[in-house]
C-alpha cells in the first residue's frame, strides 16, 4: 500500500561517506531488490528505509510523507534479518506475537488470530509452542517471516534472508518468499542480496547499487538486456559477460566489448580462434573456456555436454544483435 | 526523473536530522545512566572531594564542621628555632609515615613479583591437557573464595609459634632449627603476610593470565614444533608476547590492589612497625588516635600515589583496556 | 635409544604431577587445617596433628550460642544481599545505555567508572564518614550498604557492559521493529538473555560485599551491628595471650563452607565472569 520515494538520500558514518546521493521510488506493491558487491551500501540504504539508521541528508517519503525522523515501528514496516534474529526466550508463538502485544489495543483474541493466520500461511502451526533453537534453521527462517507477517506491514524487509540456508533451502525459500509476494498483492517489498541469481528470479525490478550510487534501476530483462554500463553488464548473468577490448573491440567500432556465453556459437568460419583451456560440464549445458590474448578467458555457453579436449582450438562468434558496446567511460554506445 | 526538480532538499546544507528513534535512545540512555552516576558522586565523587579538603583543615573526629583552613600544614610546615635550627613537621616530615611508604612498596613489589610468576606457573599448568584439571581448576578457587580476615586468622594459626603448623612442618622436615615467631617477630612479619596473599591472591592472577593463554591460538604451537623450536624458547618467543595484554592488566590491577592493602595487615600482624602500611596508617590516625586531619593528608597521598601510578603504568605500558567503542 | 626416551618422558610426567600435586595441596591445605582445628577441643587444639583424632563440636556450639555472632551473620547476609540488588537493579539499565547507545563522552564515562572500581577505599573513607553521620546511619547495616555501592556498583557496571556487548545487534533491531521502547528491549527482551551474567556478576559482587572489612570496622561499633569478618577479626579471649583459636576456626569455618560452596557450583561462570570484566572480585 505504500510507494517509497529516496530523494538524494546521503549517509556517513563519521567521515566515511556509504551512500553518497540516491534517488529512487519504489512503487505500491512492487518487489524491489537491491542487488551488488559487498560494501556497495545496499543494507545500509535498506537500514535507512526501516528507520534503524539516521538519514545524514535528503528526503524520504512513504506515500507522498516525509519519514526521516519517524521511528521503525511507526513506519508500517517489517524486517527479516539475516540471523533470523529470533527472540531465544520466547516460543515461536510469543515470538511472532511480540510486536502485536507492545501495540496498544489488540485483544487477546486479535492476537492469536493473526498470529495463527500467519503461521497457518508459512505451515509453521505445529512449531508455535517450541522454541527458536528446537527449529531447524529453514523452519526458524519461516518463523522471522512470520513474524513479519503477523505486524500486517505496508512495507516489507528482508536483509540478505537466505544467506545462512543451505543451498538446498535456499531455493525451497525463495520459491516460497516468491509466492508470498504473490498473495500479497499491496504489499511492498525491498529484498537485499549480493546474489545476483536471487535477484533476477525474485525481483520486478532490481536496483543495482555500487559504491553508494545507484548504478542502474530496471526490470530482470532490462538489466540483462540494456545494461546502462560494464559493470551492471559484468554483475548481472552467469556466467560472467565477457569483455573484449583492443582489435576485437575496434572492429566492432567501441572501446569495450561485451559478449554473453550464451551468445557465443561455435562455428568452423568463426571470426576470432581460441585455444580450450578449461572446460565445465554442467550437465544442461557446458562452459568452455578460450584464451584469446584478453584479460580473462572467453567463456562460451554451450548447449548440453560437450567435449572440448584442453589446448584444442576452437573457432567462434558473437551473436552480431546481441553484443554490447561500451564507450572508454563504460557507458553502453546504442 | 519527474523528481529531479525537486531534488535539491537534503543536500549538505540542511542541519543533520535526528530521528525520533535516536533522541529516544539518547533521552533513555541520559535517565538509564543519571541514577548510577549519582549513586557514583555521592558515594565516591563527595566522599573523595571532602577527603582531600580535610587534609588542608584542622578538622577532627568531633568537629568535622568547625573545621578550619590550614593549606599545606598536615603535608609540611617548619618552624625556625631561635638557635636557627629549622623543625619540620607534617606527614611529609614524618618518620612513621615514611616507614609505612616503604612497607607498602616492599610488599605490592613482592607480591605481585611472586603472584606474577607462581600465577604463570599455575595457569601453564592448567593450560595443559591432563586428567584431573577440573580439580586443580576447583583447588585453586578455594583461597580465593575465603574472606581475607579468614584467611589471615587460618594463618595466623597456622604459623603461631608455639602451636602452629608450620613450625611444626618445619621442624620435622629440618628447614627450621627453632620455632619461629613468624607474626610477631620484626624481621619475618612481613614473610608472614607476603605469604598468606600469595596464596590468596595466585588464583586471581592465574585465573586472568589463563584467560590470556586460552586466547593463543593452538596451532602457533603446532608450526613451532614442526619447526623444532625448543619449549622453553617457545615459551619466551611465543607465549609471552602473546599473553603480555592480559598480563599487563592483571598486574595493574594486582599492584593497585597490593598499595591500599588494609585488612590482611590489620589482622594477621596487628600494632606491627615492620608491616605497618598506608592504608593501615591513615585507617589508625582517622578513627583511632584522633589525628583526622593527619589521616585524612596521608589517604589523600596514597590516593595521588596510586593515580601516577596508574597513569604512568597505562602511559609507559600502553595498555589496552577494552573500553569504549564497538 | 628408546629406552632413554621413554624414561625422560616418565621423569617429566612424574614432575608433572607432582607441580599439579603441590599446587592442589598448597591450595586446599590451609582450609582443611582450619576445619579440622575447629573440630578439635581442650588441649587437643595445642597438639599438632594432620588427620583428624577426635571430633567435637564445641567450637561450633560456642560460636553460635555466645556472642553476637548469629546476629552478625545475619548482618552480612543482610547487607551483602540488599548491595548487590540495588546495585544490579542501577547497573544493568546504565549497563544498556553504555554498551548500546552511542553517545558523546562513553568512552570517558566507562574510564571513570573503571577508575572508581581501582579507587584506594581509604581515600574516601573521611568523606564517606561524614556522609554516613550526615544521613544518620553511622552504625547500621545501612552504612555499609551505602558505602559498599563504591565498589559493587562499578564492578557490576562494568562487567555487565562487557556482557552486554556482546548481544547480538539484529535482535535489538528486530525488537525495535516491533516498536519496543528501551526500557522494553531491557526488561523483555535483554534480562531474559541475561539471567546467567546477572547471577555471575551478583555473586561476584555479592563475595566482594560479604568479604569487605575496612569500612564495616569503621562505620560499625557495637557487637550487634557487625558484619562477620569483623566480629572474626576481633574475636579474643580474656587476654592477649588467650586467643580462643578454637572458636575462631569454628566461626572461619561457617562464614567460608558456604562461600566455597557457592564458587564451586558457578566455576565456570565464575572463571568467565572474572576474566569478561577483567576486574577484580
Amino acid at each position: 500500500m505504500a510507494s517509497i520515494e529516496l530523494r538524494n538520500i546521503r549517509k556517513s558514518f563519521g567521515a566515511v561517506n556509504v551512500i553518497k546521493g540516491v534517488d529512487l521510488e519504489v512503487r505500491k506493491g512492487e518487489f524491489m531488490v537491491f542487488v551488488g558487491p559487498s560494501g556497495c551500501g545496499k543494507s545500509t540504504l535498506l537500514r535507512l528505509i526501516s528507520g534503524l539508521e539516521d538519514i545524514t541528508s535528503g528526503e524520504m517519503l512513504f506515500d507522498g510523507k516525509v519519514v526521516n525522523a519517524l521511528t521503525p515501528s511507526k513506519r508500517g514496516i517489517a524486517m527479516v534479518f539475516q540471523s533470523y534474529a529470533l527472540y531465544p526466550h520466547m516460543t515461536v508463538y510469543e515470538n511472532m506475537a511480540f510486536g502485536l502485544k507492545l501495540e496498544k489495543g489488540n485483544s487477546k483474541e486479535a492476537i492469536r488470530e493473526r498470529v495463527e493466520k500467519a503461521a497457518d500461511m508459512l505451515q509453521i502451526r505445529q512449531y508455535l509452542d517450541r522454541l527458536p533453537k528446537q527449529l531447524s534453521g529453514g523452519q526458524r527462517q519461516r518463523v522471522a517471516i512470520g513474524r513479519a507477517i503477523t505486524r500486517d506491514p505496508k512495507v516489507f524487509l528482508f536483509d540478505e534472508p537466505l544467506s545462512n540456508l543451505d543451498a538446498a533451502l535456499r531455493v525451497a525459500t525463495r520459491i516460497e518468499i516468491a509466492k508470498l509476494h504473490e498473495g500479497m498483492h499491496d504489499v511492498t517489498m525491498i529484498y537485499v542480496t549480493h546474489d545476483q541469481v536471487e535477484a533476477m528470479t525474485l525481483a520486478d525490478r532490481i536496483c543495482v547499487l555500487r559504491d553508494g550510487l545507484v548504478e542502474q534501476v530496471g526490470t530482470p530483462m532490462e538489466l540483462y538486456e540494456k545494461p546502462d554500463s560494464i559493470f551492471v553488464a559484468g554483475f548481472i548473468g552467469s556466467p560472467k559477460m565477457n569483455f573484449l577490448t583492443g582489435e576485437k573491440a575496434e572492429a566492432f567500432k567501441c572501446a569495450t566489448l561485451g559478449v554473453r556465453g550464451e551468445h557465443m556459437l561455435v562455428k568452423p568460419d568463426g571470426i576470432w580462434e581460441g585455444e580450450v583451456i578449461h572446460t565445465e560440464n554442467l550437465g544442461a549445458d557446458t562452459y568452455v573456456y578460450l584464451e584469446m590474448g584478453q584479460e580473462e578467458p572467453i567463456v562460451v555457453r554451450l548447449e548440453g555436454a560437450m567435449q572440448h579436449p584442453s589446448g584444442s582450438k576452437l573457432r567462434v562468434s558473437p551473436m552480431e544483435d546481441r553484443v554490447h558496446r561500451f564507450d572508454e567511460a563504460g557507458k553502453p554506445i546504442r | 526523473m519527474a523528481t529531479d526538480a525537486m531534488a535539491p532538499v537534503g543536500t549538505a546544507a540542511t542541519p543533520k536530522i535526528r530521528s525520533e528513534l535516536m533522541l529516544q535512545r539518547v533521552r533513555a540512555a541520559r535517565w538509564f545512566l543519571v541514577p548510577m552516576m549519582i549513586a557514583l558522586a555521592i558515594v565516591a565523587g563527595w566522599p573523595l572531594t571532602r577527603s582531600i579538603w580535610f587534609s588542608f583543615t584542622d578538622a577532627t573526629l568531633n568537629d568535622l564542621y568547625g573545621a578550619e583552613w590550614v593549606g599545606f600544614g598536615n603535608y609540611l610546615r617548619w618552624q625556625v628555632l631561635e638557635s636557627g635550627t629549622v623543625r619540620y613537621r607534617g606527614v611529609l616530615a614524618d618518620p612513621d609515615w615514611w616507614n609505612a611508604v616503604w612497607n607498602t612498596v616492599r610488599f605490592a613489589f613482592w607480591s605481585v613479583l611472586w603472584e606474577t610468576v607462581l600465577g604463570m606457573i599455575v595457569a601453564l599448568v592448567l593450560n595443559a591437557e591432563f586428567r584431573g584439571r577440573g580439580i586443580v581448576r576447583a583447588a585453586i578457587l578455594i583461597p580465593w573464595a575465603i574472606p581475607t580476615i579468614v584467611s589471615a586468622r587460618m594463618w595466623g594459626w597456622m604459623l603461631n609459634d608455639q602451636f602452629g603448623i608450620i613450625n611444626d612442618l618445619g621442624m620435622k622436615l629440618g628447614l627450621l632449627s627453632a620455632p619461629v615467631a613468624w607474626t610477631a617477630s620484626a624481621d619475618t612479619a612481613m614473610t608472614a603476610v607476603l605469604i598468606v596473599d600469595i596464596w590468596k591472591t595466585t588464583p586471581f592472577m592465574a585465573l586472568l593470565i589463563l584467560a590470556g593463554l586460552q586466547m593463543i591460538p593452538k596451532d602457533i604451537y603446532e608450526a613451532a614444533d614442526i619447526d623444532g623450536v625448543h619449549p622453553v624458547k617457545q615459551f619466551f618467543r611465543i607465549t609471552l608476547p602473546l599473553v603480555r595484554p592480559a598480563l599487563m592488566v592483571a598486574i595493574i590491577f594486582r599492584v593497585l590492589d597490593a598499595l591500599r592493602i588494609f585488612d590482611l595487615i590489620y589482622v594477621l600482624t596487628p600494632n606491627s612497625r615492620s608491616t605497618k602500611t598506608m592504608s593501615v596508617l591513615a585507617q589508625e590516625n582517622l578513627f583511632q588516635f584522633n589525628n583526622f586531619a593527619e589521616g585524612s593528608t596521608q589517604s589523600t597521598l596514597l590516593f595521588l600515589l596510586i593515580a601516577i601510578f596508574t597513569i604512568l603504568y597505562i602511559w609507559i605500558g600502553k595498555v589496552n583496556f577494552e573500553g569504549g567503542d564497538r | 635409544m628408546g629406552a632413554t626416551f621413554d624414561y625422560w618422558k616418565l621423569t617429566k610426567t612424574v614432575l608433572f604431577y607432582a607441580l599439579v600435586l603441590v599446587i592442589v595441596v598448597v591450595s586446599v591445605f590451609p582450609f582443611y587445617y582450619a576445619i579440622l582445628t575447629s573440630l578439635k577441643s581442650g588441649t587437643d587444639l595445642f597438639r599438632v596433628t594432620y588427620w583428624p583424632t577426635s571430633i567435637s563440636f564445641d567450637n561450633f556450639r560456642q560460636v553460635f550460642s555466645q556472642g553476637a555472632f548469629p546476629r552478625n551473620l545475619l548482618n552480612s547476609v543482610f547487607v551483602a544481599s540488599v548491595t548487590v540488588i540495588l546495585a544490579l537493579f542501577l547497573a544493568v539499565t546504565a549497563s544498556f545505555a553504555l554498551s548500546r547507545v552511542r553517545f558523546r563522552g562513553r568512552g570517558l564515562l566507562l574510564m571513570t567508572i573503571l577508575a572508581v572500581s581501582m579507587f584506594p577505599q581509604i581515600a574516601v573513607l573521611a568523606g564517606l564518614f561524614e556522609v554516613i553521620r550526615f544521613l544518620g546511619i553511622y552504625n547500621t547495616p545501612w552504612a555499609l550498604i551505602f558505602a559498599y555501592t563504591i565498589f559493587t556498583l562499578p564492578f557490576t557496571v562494568w562487567v555487565l557492559t562487557t556482557f552486554m556487548r556482546d548481544l547480538p545487534v539484529e535482535i535489538e533491531e528486530a525488537a525495535i521493529v516491533d516498536g519496543a521502547t528501551p526500557w522494553v528491549i531491557i526488561t523483555q527482551v535483554f534480562m531474559p538473555l541475561m539471567w546467567p551474567a546477572l547471577v555471575t556478576t551478583g555473586l561476584l559482587a555479592f563475595i566482594a560485599a560479604w568479604n569487605e572489612f575496612l569500612f564495616a570496622l569503621t562505620f560499625t561499633v557495637s557487637n550487634e551491628t557487625r558484619t562477620v569478618p569483623v566480629a572474626i577479626a576481633l574475636l579474643s579471649g580474656g587476654s592477649q595471650y588467650e586467643i580462643p583459636w578454637g572458636i575462631i576456626m569454628a566461626a572461619s569455618v561457617v562464614v567460608t563452607v558456604p562461600l566455597v560452596a557457592l564458587v564451586l557450583v558457578f566455576q565456570r561462570k565464575i572463571v568467565s565472569g572474572l576474566t569478561a570484566g577483567g576486574v577484580k572480585g
